[in-house]
């Protein structure tokens, strides 16, 4: 099962703390998150590179972002 | 502001200055020897402790006076506050920590206005005067100026990483934000009227590059700010890097990035950073060269520290700019 992170709705840093939240906690080697703003589209993917996780797509869909990233670089 | 644009506001002989570019007070010359500044400034709590935010608001709100050159003398306080969930309490204390700045700085609190609001904010409207000869603008760099700020920056980064529980009131870091907030700028505003510095403006909302972008238009003169020199919060750099940035900074970033030179050399985080949103920040100073030596020589007496970031050039273009230099 794909574990989805919905970040939409919250404001900066919820989005960023609840996806380093996330990536800490899980044993999925893929995650994807949901968002709906520019800016907690920038500050994730900065987060994810932080921890050296990689971002492998980055969907727009309608009015939200759909990221997708994974444990391996 | 963009929905300003349309109003025809009424002009005056006696008005020294209105709010064209950026200016965040009025200036009213009553007579020869006396004119008036008048300001208000007010926002939502940055801290979750009430007299702290106070002080804050407090101070944030008589920087727009000192930055003009003035001496603040009478201030009314903005209040919103729920009626009902938050407790009255925490009023007294916003109210108890501003009347200690107000205080501080020698000002009269002679009344405000309250409004019943889900959402806290406060702040205040503020009376000062200046001599009309002594007015400070951000219209009067002159090339070869040279341009210090007065507080490092970060602050906003650093706000939002406390919201988010990344650092608590036990810290250093925690102090070093409240104090360098709650840090009035009137020693510094007393020395530039000293000295008769002609041109400065205060680092809040647009972050540096922001209203260095204003002084470069107001003044028809390009800035030259060195990253390198520029004083920052370190740990603030540290969450750029982890993606604790605020959205208005991204705002700023965009407004930068399309209006001003920057080297290819200055990365991506320390133009966050330059752009980043301040709350009660410091001055940015345009210091005549031959007033430099005395600039810095009265800011050492009084213990205030300041940082020689940049000068100030001829704008070989039409439209005058900042340039960004590593």
């Amino acid at each position: 099962m794909i574990e989805i992170i919905d970040v939409r709705g919250l404001s900066c840093p919820e989005p960023v703390l609840r996806t380093l939240e996330a990536i800490k906690k899980t044993d999925k080697e893929t995650l994807q998150i949901l968002i709906d703003t520019e800016t907690s589209k920038e500050n994730i993917i900065r987060a994810v590179n932080s921890v050296k996780w990689k971002i492998l797509e980055v969907k727009k869909e309608l009015d939200s972002y759909r990221i997708i990233i994974t444990k391996h670089q | 502001m963009e929905v300003l644009k349309n109003l025809e506001i009424p002009s005056h002989l006696n008005l020294i200055q209105s709010f064209e570019y950026g200016a965040d007070a009025g200036i009213y010359k009553l007579n020869d020897n006396t004119a008036i500044i008048f300001s208000a400034d007010f926002f939502t709590p940055v801290v979750d402790d009430p007299y702290t935010f106070g002080q804050i608001a407090v101070a944030n709100s008589l920087s727009d006076i000192y930055v003009c050159g003035g001496k603040p003398l009478l201030a009314l306080n903005l209040i919103c506050f729920p009626k009902k969930g938050i407790p009255r309490e925490v009023l007294e204390e916003i109210l108890k920590g501003g009347l200690s700045k107000m205080k501080e700085a020698e000002v009269l609190l002679v009344g405000g206005h309250s409004v019943d609001d889900p959402e806290p904010k406060y702040g205040l409207a503020v009376v000062g005067i200046a001599h009309p000869e002594k007015i400070i603008t951000n219209k009067n760099a002159k090339v070869g100026d040279l341009l210090y700020i007065s507080k490092p920056i970060g602050l906003g980064i650093l706000i939002t990483a406390y919201k988010g529980n990344l650092f608590n009131k036990e810290t250093h870091l925690y102090n070093k934000m409240i104090n360098t907030m709650t840090q009035l700028n009137n020693k510094l505003a007393e020395i530039m009227i000293e000295i008769e510095l002609k041109c400065a403006t205060d680092i809040t909302g647009f972050g540096l590059i922001g209203h260095a972008l204003e002084m470069a238009i107001a003044s028809r003169k390009n800035l030259i700010i060195y990253t390198h020199k520029v004083p920052y919060f370190k740990e603030a750099k540290e969450f750029i890097q982890m993606g604790i940035i605020p959205e208005g900074d991204y705002q700023n970033l965009s407004f930068c990035k399309k209006n001003a030179k920057i080297h290819p050399k200055v990365s991506e985080e320390n133009l966050i950073l330059l752009c980043d949103a301040q709350t009660s920040g410091g001055f940015l100073v345009s210091v005549p060269p031959e007033k430099r030596e005395i600039f810095e020589k009265k800011t050492k007496e009084k213990n205030i520290s300041i940082y020689l970031i940049g000068e100030i050039k001829n704008s070989e273009d039409e439209c005058p700019t900042v340039e960004i230099l590593p």
